[in-house]
C-alpha cells in the first residue's frame, strides 16, 4: 500500500474500529471517506443521512426488509459445503451462495433496502450505475416491485460484455442509458448517475451499489450488506462447528466484501483477505487492484485509495470482470487494509477464469467472473495453508458472463 | 508588516467585479479549459477572453468532471489526450508577458490539487498570477485544510451555493465565501441553457441580501438577454460552456463577449 503520507496509528484505528466507532460523525472510517460532492448535493445527503437516522432503526422498516429478504429475495442463503474443492486444494472449503438469491447476486441486498428508504423519503425516481449489470438488474427488480421509475445508466463497454443483463433490465422496466464518455464503465457510468441527481436532487434518489461515494451510502450500503456474513458466521458455527480460519472476497468498489467481512470484523483470529482484479498485471492500468497498487486521493466523493497518475487523474483500469473494473476501493476497506485487519492480493485474469471452470466442474456451480477472483485467491491460500478451514463469498452466478466466457473459456469448442 | 499593506491577491477579484458593476453592468466571468483545444492556442484565447472579460476562470481538466455537463467534459478529455498537467498550466501562466490584465481563477475538482500537495500549491499559484480557487466538490465542511493553505498567501476560495440551498447554509456560505459567491443558477451540471424565470431572479436577490462579497450567477449563461435580465439582481455572470463553445468553433471570443453585456 502507498500509504507512508498518511502516518496511519493502526493500533489507535483498530481500538476504534473494534468499538464500531466508523463512520464517525463527518462520515470517516479513519483517514478515508468524507463527502466531497457538488453543493447542489450537500442538502440531499444531509436528508438521507437524516432519514437513516431515523427509518434504519424503525421497526416497521425492519420488519418490512426482513419479509421482502425472505419472501421475494430468498434469504438466508445457504452455506455449501464444497466437497470436491476441499479435496482439490486440500483444504475445508465453505461457500456463501449469494448467487442464490434473487437477480443471482448479493446486489439485491441493498438494492431492495435503499428502494424501501427510497420509498420512505417520498422519492419520485430512482436512478442507478451499473458495471456488471447485477446492481442494475437488482435495482430494476426492487424498482419494479415497489413501484418505482428507474433509470439506471451503463457503461457502453459493459453494455456489450454484459448484454444478458441489459435485457433483463428493460423487461423489469427500467430504462438503460449508454455511457459513452469517460472510460464507458462503471467509473463513467457512476458520474453519469450523479449527473442525473444533480439535476433533480430534490424527487431523485439515487440508489449507489457499491460501497463508495460520498457519506453516508459507504455506511448504507455496509449496513444491508451485512446480512451475508451475519447469516454466514452463524451457519459456519452451525454447519461446520466452528468460524473459518480465513474469510474470503472479491474486492472491486467492496459491497460484498464488506457485507461478508465486517461481522467478522472482531473476530480476530479469523483472517480477511479481499482479492481485487489483478487484470493482466502490476502496471498502471492492466488491472484494477486499487488497494495493492493505488494512493490516497478523492473520486466520486470519497477520499480513498485510487489507481491515479502523478498529476492525479483517475487511470483507465482492465478487468476481465466489469462488476470489479474501477479505480478505487471502498473507504472502510482501505481503512482495514491500512491497519492491517484486512489481507488483500490480487487475482489476475486468466487464474480467476480457470478457478470459474474449476468450481463449475468440481462443484456444479457457475460462479460470476467477479467472484471467480476469490476462488482463484483461496487456491493460492489453501496451497500455502493446508487444511485450512476457508469461507469464500460467492457473491453472483455467472449466467450474465456468457458473452465474455463464448470468447475466452468456450473459444473453439462450440463446433 | 510589508506583506500586510499589499493588497490580498483574492481582494482584486471583489475589486474587479464592483469596478465592472461600478460601470453599470455585470461583470463577466470568462471561462476556458485549461490546455483547451491546445496549448499554443489557449494561451492566445486566454488574451483575447482577458481584453474582454473582468475576470478569467481557468477550468483545471479532471477525469471525472462529474458537476460539468457535454462541452466541458469533451473540452477537458481533449487537453488531458493533449497532455495537459496542472505544473504546466502553472509554469505557463508565471511566464506570460505581458501578464493578463484581470486576476485569474482557477476552477479545479481537488484531487488535481492534492496530487499537486496542498503545501506547495499556494505559492506556485500565487508566482502564476491566480487569485483564488473554485473546487467544485469540495463543500465547506472539507475545506478546512484548503481554506487554511491558500488564507496563506491571501488566495480566495470561492464558495458556490445552489437554489436548493437552505437558508441557514446560504448565509454561513456567502458568509465564508472569499473574492465572489458563485451562485449557480440551477441544479444540474454546466452548459444547459438556462431561461430565466422570477424564481431565479428572487433567488439571486436572496443570495445578494446576505452576501458581503458579489455575487456571479454562473450555469447555463449563453446570451444577451439573459445577461440583461439578471442586470441588477447580480454583480456578474460566469459564462463557461457558451465560451468553450466559442473556442470550439475557432470564433473570436472577445467579440462574444462583448457582445454579451454591451
Amino acid at each position: 500500500m502507498n500509504i507512508e503520507a498518511l502516518r496511519i496509528d493502526r493500533e489507535a484505528l483498530l481500538a476504534q474500529t473494534l468499538q464500531g466507532a466508523f463512520p464517525d460523525a463527518r462520515g470517516r472510517f479513519g483517514p478515508f471517506g468524507g463527502r466531497y460532492v457538488p453543493e447542489t448535493l450537500v442538502p440531499a445527503l444531509d436528508r438521507l443521512e437524516q432519514g437513516i437516522r431515523e427509518i434504519l432503526p424503525d421497526p416497521a422498516f425492519k420488519a418490512e426488509l426482513d419479509r421482502q429478504l425472505r419472501t421475494w429475495v430468498g434469504r438466508p442463503t445457504p452455506l455449501t459445503f464444497a466437497s470436491e474443492l476441499s479435496r482439490r486444494w486440500g483444504a475445508e472449503v465453505w461457500l456463501k451462495r449469494e448467487d442464490l438469491a434473487h437477480t443471482g447476486a448479493h446486489k439485491i441486498n441493498n438494492a431492495i433496502g435503499q428502494g424501501l428508504l427510497a420509498k420512505r423519503l417520498g422519492a419520485r425516481r430512482v436512478v442507478a450505475e451499473t458495471g456488471a449489470g447485477q446492481h442494475g438488474v437488482a435495482t430494476a427488480a426492487a424498482c419494479a416491485r415497489l413501484g418505482l421509475p428507474c433509470t439506471v445508466y451503463m457503461g457502453s463497454i459493459d453494455m456489450e460484455r454484459q448484454s444478458p443483463n441489459v435485457g433483463r433490465m428493460k423487461l423489469l422496466g427500467a430504462e438503460v442509458v449508454p455511457v459513452t464518455g469517460g472510460d464507458q464503465t462503471l467509473r463513467a457510468a457512476i458520474d453519469e448517475a450523479l449527473r442525473d441527481w444533480v439535476a433533480d436532487p430534490d424527487g431523485t434518489f439515487y440508489v449507489l451499489g457499491s460501497a463508495v461515494g460520498p457519506h453516508p451510502y459507504p455506511y448504507l450500503v455496509r449496513e444491508f450488506q451485512r446480512v451475508i456474513g451475519i447469516e454466514a458466521r452463524a451457519q459456519m458455527l452451525a454447519q461446520a462447528g466452528a468460524l473459518p480460519d480465513v474469510v474470503v472476497a472479491c474486492v472491486g468498489g467492496g459491497s460484498n466484501a464488506i457485507g461478508l467481512f465486517h461481522p467478522f470484523v472482531g473476530d480476530l483470529a479469523v483472517q480477511l483477505l479481499g482479492f481485487e482484479a489483478g487484470g493482466t498485471g502490476p502496471g498502471l492500468g492492466q488491472n484494477a487492484a486499487s488497494l495493492a497498487y493505488g494512493t490516497p486521493g478523492v473520486l466520486q466523493g470519497c477520499y480513498s485509495l485510487l489507481l491515479q497518475d502523478e498529476h492525479g487523474q483517475i487511470q483507465e483500469t482492465h478487468s476481465v470482470s466489469a462488476g470489479l473494473d474501477y479505480p478505487g476501493v471502498g473507504p472502510e476497506h482501505a481503512l482495514l487494509a491500512s491497519i492491517g485487519r484486512l489481507d488483500f492480493a490480487a487475482a489476475e485474469d486468466g487464474e480467476s477464469l480457470e478457478a470459474l471452470a474449476e468450481c463449475c466442474r468440481a462443484e456444479g456451480i457457475l460462479p460470476a467472473i467477479e467472484s471467480a477472483h476469490a476462488f482463484a485467491g483461496a487456491r493460492k491460500h489453501a496451497k500455502r495453508h493446508p487444511g485450512c478451514r476457508i469461507l469464500i463469498g460467492l457473491s453472483g452466478r455467472g449466467d450474465k458472463d456468457m458473452p465474455t466466457l463464448q470468447r475466452t473459456l468456450l473459444k473453439g469448442t462450440d463446433r | 508588516m510589508n506583506a500586510q499593506a499589499k493588497v490580498a491577491p483574492r481582494d482584486s477579484i471583489s475589486t474587479a467585479i464592483r469596478g465592472a458593476a461600478a460601470s453599470g453592468r455585470p461583470a463577466l466571468v470568462g471561462f476556458t479549459t485549461g490546455g483547451f483545444p491546445d496549448r499554443d492556442r489557449f494561451v492566445r484565447d486566454l488574451r483575447a477572453i482577458a481584453a474582454a472579460a473582468d475576470v478569467v476562470e481557468i477550468g483545471v481538466p479532471f477525469s471525472d468532471p462529474m458537476a460539468d455537463g457535454a462541452t466541458i467534459q469533451r473540452a477537458s478529455f481533449a487537453s488531458l489526450k493533449g497532455g495537459f498537467t496542472l505544473p504546466w498550466l502553472l509554469g505557463e501562466l508565471e511566464g506570460m508577458r505581458p501578464r493578463p490584465r484581470v486576476p485569474l481563477l482557477l476552477m479545479s475538482y481537488l484531487n488535481p490539487l492534492l496530487a499537486y500537495g496542498l503545501n506547495r500549491l499556494p505559492d506556485a499559484a500565487a508566482k502564476a498570477g491566480v487569485c483564488g480557487f473554485i473546487i467544485p466538490d469540495l463543500p465547506y465542511e472539507e475545506s478546512s485544510e484548503v481554506r487554511a493553505a491558500l488564507d496563506r498567501v491571501g488566495l480566495a476560495l470561492v464558495q458556490m451555493v445552489t437554489p436548493v440551498t437552505p437558508a441557514a447554509r446560504l448565509r454561513m456560505l456567502c458568509e465564508a465565501s472569499q473574492g465572489f459567491v458563485y451562485a449557480v443558477t440551477m441544479t444540474g451540471t454546466t452548459g444547459k441553457s438556462v431561461a430565466v424565470p422570477d424564481e431565479v431572479l428572487d433567488y439571486m436577490d436572496r443570495v445578494r441580501v446576505v452576501s458581503p462579497v458579489p455575487v456571479c450567477a454562473g450555469f447555463g449563461i449563453r446570451t444577451a438577454e439573459q445577461v440583461a435580465r439578471m442586470h441588477g439582481h447580480v454583480d456578474g455572470v460566469v459564462v463557461g460552456s457558451a465560451l468553450v463553445e466559442v473556442l470550439e468553433r475557432g470564433e473570436d471570443p472577445t467579440a462574444f463577449l462583448r457582445a454579451l453585456a454591451p
